[in-house]
């Protein structure tokens, strides 16, 4: 993700020819961006602006192109009655909606922060120098590169009360006096979905921080060593402070994909209230219920969400996408 | 000789050409579950041989809900690429638009099938799909286990839970630590809409929405039938129940872990394969019966249809494969094989029929009798009346609030639903 900053021209020209050097490749540089530009354009700017202009109207799915402006009435409108009570209705005041947006940012926070100390552990173990250590990389990408919704039916087996291993397992070992459904209680239920995602992204966490230690020169360890500092110390005033950069933008990559999450959730609980996730929601709305509009509004506040929380995030922890400066 | 053969080849490419211009390629959809997907196929085959079209069958997950969202979104972008939509009895009014009208190529057919399922297939006078099958469920019970504790076959809920819970004792008490009541659909999904409605109505709680657009379910007998469910899972039935569908509940039953068991017929042959630990030792009989003065055996009315897209680039081909695939041959091997109930009237009498699925001769009154979801009156708001029927009774059964409780917020969020109309 370190995309290359374009060095600048050799100090020893001159300033016309600097300059003339300069905007010649800013020339190029816009030829070279344009196609992705216009895909981009294509494939994500102009099915998002569908989705918010949907949203501010009655769209149905029989009737998409009919539709008329309702104006911000899929997100809040009001009526008063007789009695003069102040009805509320709307996304903004639909309880469904914030149950949604609690369970995503619960999963988003729980999922991150357990697939960041996972993560970190296995990078540092793969850091290290030891005899096959080529091929424990690539086995410890395996769960990552099972297609999500592979991986969410084999849990859900694996899960399953009656037939599942995780229940025979516990059971032989002695560590459950009954088998438990995972999937179906709600309390049990978001942690059967965390585990599932820690296990699957834990790898791809670790491949992201392993890259960003492996950019550590190792004199400082060894200068390090000279002065006797205690290996813990050394990796919380040296490890710890040179990765951040890295850790940074692989904990932003992991938050926006918790934000969004939907086919594993759709697969292991796809109807209870104490999983279903934003995306959820809104697929629902979308196309099993006759509320296009509805759904799009849902959409577009998913996307507001992500996007402020994607700004806040790079504001405050400075975060630095040119790879970290050194 | 070299020219001649090269000749021959190419007059023979020429004819492949040509055959190929007649024949039609279609691709129809089926979430068949079990092995129903091989029937299908089997079936198709001989379509094949028989009109020189060839049929793709394109398998879609076995949830109906999920089934109908691709659908629908398929339908909504006038996909090209699916000639023939298999139905649940339900969409129809919801999805008519989309379907060829096939009044006038079934004239000659409709009148062998049942009017009641054509007439729910018909929506402002166009016939939207023709019947694959109807479906009306079973209580499926051990006669073994039955016979060996001297009971008789419940006909009330309370019966059957007291009944399945002296079995379930008894056999975990005689070494099967596995050994359930009762397993039924308690996901939360269309099928538990299935299961409650038969709840509530075997109480005399009404169906939800009644015909004439009435939200009727906040009542108290339909309270009543709610709570006698949850007070199953975790005694009768285990707690994984409460997620699962057809297949799920199926497996705990077919490998004899459980006296009771409610699903569809399709279970009944599957049931019975060489593979099945319940092989010869169950039968199969009407739901039981709730309490109070309306009380009744109560069964959701189910069934399959085939429908064409009106996006279809043959929609002549496809309207043959849907006529084959409902026509009195088919449907009578789908009976014999995958124990479905037909739709024609005259395989009820068919000896062939009788000998492979003998319940199937007091099955044409229970399904005659059963209870329609209220996918009529609610129209294209369906799918959210039953998600907010199954997220409440869901609550229920996972212990969140009673169903007085649920049933009160359910009936004023349908009143909100509903608005002026439906």
């Amino acid at each position: 993700m370190a995309t290359e900053t374009m060095a600048p021209p050799v100090a020893a020209a001159g300033p016309r020819i600097k300059s003339e050097l300069m905007q010649q490749r800013v020339r190029a540089a816009r030829w070279f961006l344009l196609p992705m530009l216009i895909a981009l354009a294509v494939v994500a700017g102009w099915p998002l602006l569908r989705s918010i202009y949907f949203s501010f109207t009655d769209a149905s799915l029989n009737n998409l192109y009919g539709a008329e402006w309702v104006g911000f009435g899929n997100y809040l409108r009001w009526s008063v009655l007789e009695s003069g009570t102040v009805r509320y209705r709307g996304l903004l005041v639909d309880a469904n909606w914030w149950n949604a947006v609690w369970n995503t940012v619960r999963f988003a926070f729980w999922s991150v922060l357990w697939e960041t100390v996972l993560g970190m552990i296995v990078a540092l173990v793969l850091n290290a120098e030891f005899k096959g250590r080529g091929i424990v990389r690539a086995a410890i990408l395996i769960p990552w590169a099972i297609p999500t919704i592979v991986s969410a039916r084999m849990w859900s087996w694996m899960l399953n009360d009656q037939f599942g291993i995780l229940n025979d397992l516990g059971m032989r070992l002695g560590l459950l006096s009954q088998k438990v459904a995972w999937t179906a209680t709600a309390e049990t239920a978001m942690t059967a979905v965390l585990v599932v995602d820690i296990w699957k992204t834990t790898p791809f966490m670790a491949l992201l921080i392993l890259a960003g230690l492996q950019m550590i020169p190792k004199d400082i360890y060894e200068a390090a060593e000279i002065d006797g500092v205690h290996p813990i110390k050394q990796f919380f005033k040296i490890t710890l402070p040179l990765v951040r950069p890295a850790l940074m933008v692989a904990i932003i990559f992991r938050v926006l994909d918790a934000l969004r999450i939907f086919d594993l959730i759709y697969v292991l609980t796809p109807n209870s209230a104490a999983t279903k996730t934003m995306s959820v929601l809104a697929r629902e709305n979308l196309f099993d219920f006759d509320n296009f509009a509805y759904g799009s509004a849902q959409a577009t506040l998913l996307f507001l969400i992500i996007a402020i929380f994607t700004i806040v995030y790079i504001w405050l922890g400075k975060v630095n996408f040119d790879g970290g400066s050194r | 000789m070299r020219l001649n053969k090269l000749l021959v080849s190419m007059l023979a490419s020429v004819t492949l050409v040509a055959g190929a211009a007649q024949a039609a390629e279609l691709s129809v959809v089926s979430g068949d579950t079990g092995n129903g997907l091989a029937f299908l196929q089997e079936q198709l085959d001989k379509f094949e041989a028989q009109t020189g079209h060839t049929v793709t069958v394109v398998p879609m997950p076995s949830s109906t809900t999920d089934q109908f969202g691709q659908y629908r979104l398929w339908l909504a972008a006038g996909n090209t690429d699916i000639d023939v939509y298999t139905t649940d009895v339900i969409w129809a009014p919801q999805l008519a638009d989309q379907f060829l009208d096939l009044t006038e190529a079934a004239a000659g057919v409709v009148s062998q099938h049942f009017p009641s399922i054509i007439e729910s297939q018909t929506v402002d006078g166009k016939l939207v799909a023709l019947p694959a099958f109807t479906d009306a469920p079973a209580l499926f019970y051990r006669k073994d286990l039955l016979e060996k504790y001297g009971k008789s076959v419940p006909a009330t809920w309370a019966e059957m839970t007291a009944t399945a819970q002296e079995i379930m004792d008894g056999e975990r008490a005689a070494g099967n630590p596995d050994m359930w009541g009762f397993v039924f659909q308690g996901n939360a999904y269309e099928g538990l809409t299935c299961d409650a409605l038969e709840w509530v109505k075997s109480y005399g709680g009404g169906q939800i929405v009644e015909a004439d657009g009435t939200i009727s379910i906040n009542n108290p007998q339909a309270a009543a039938a709610i709570d006698m469910a949850a007070g199953w899972i975790g005694t009768i039935s285990p707690e994984g129940n409460l997620a699962y569908m057809e297949e799920e509940s199926r497996g705990v039953w077919q490998l004899g872990n459980a006296v009771f068991h409610r699903n569809w017929p399709y279970a009944y042959a599957l049931g019975n394969n060489d593979d099945s630990a319940v092989k010869g030792k169950f039968d199969v009989a009407p739901l039981p019966a709730g309490e109070g003065p309306e009380a009744r055996s109560a069964a959701t009315l189910g069934g399959w249809n085939y429908a064409v897209s009106k996006y279809s680039k043959d929609p002549d081909a496809a309207i043959e494969l849907a006529l084959f695939l409902a026509s009195p041959e088919v449907q009578k091997e789908r009976a014999i094989k995958q124990t479905n109930l037909p739709t024609v009237e005259a395989l009820y009498d068919d000896a062939d029929v009788l000998a492979a699925a003998p319940f199937m001769s007091n099955w044409k009154a229970i399904f005659q009798n059963a209870v329609p979801r209220p996918s009529a009156p609610t129209k294209t708001n369906y799918n959210e009346v039953s998600s907010l029927f199954w997220s409440a009774v869901h609550n229920t059964l996972s212990g969140n609030g009673s169903a007085a409780e649920n049933l009160e917020v359910l009936e004023a969020d349908l009143a909100d639903l509903k608005g002026d109309a439906w």
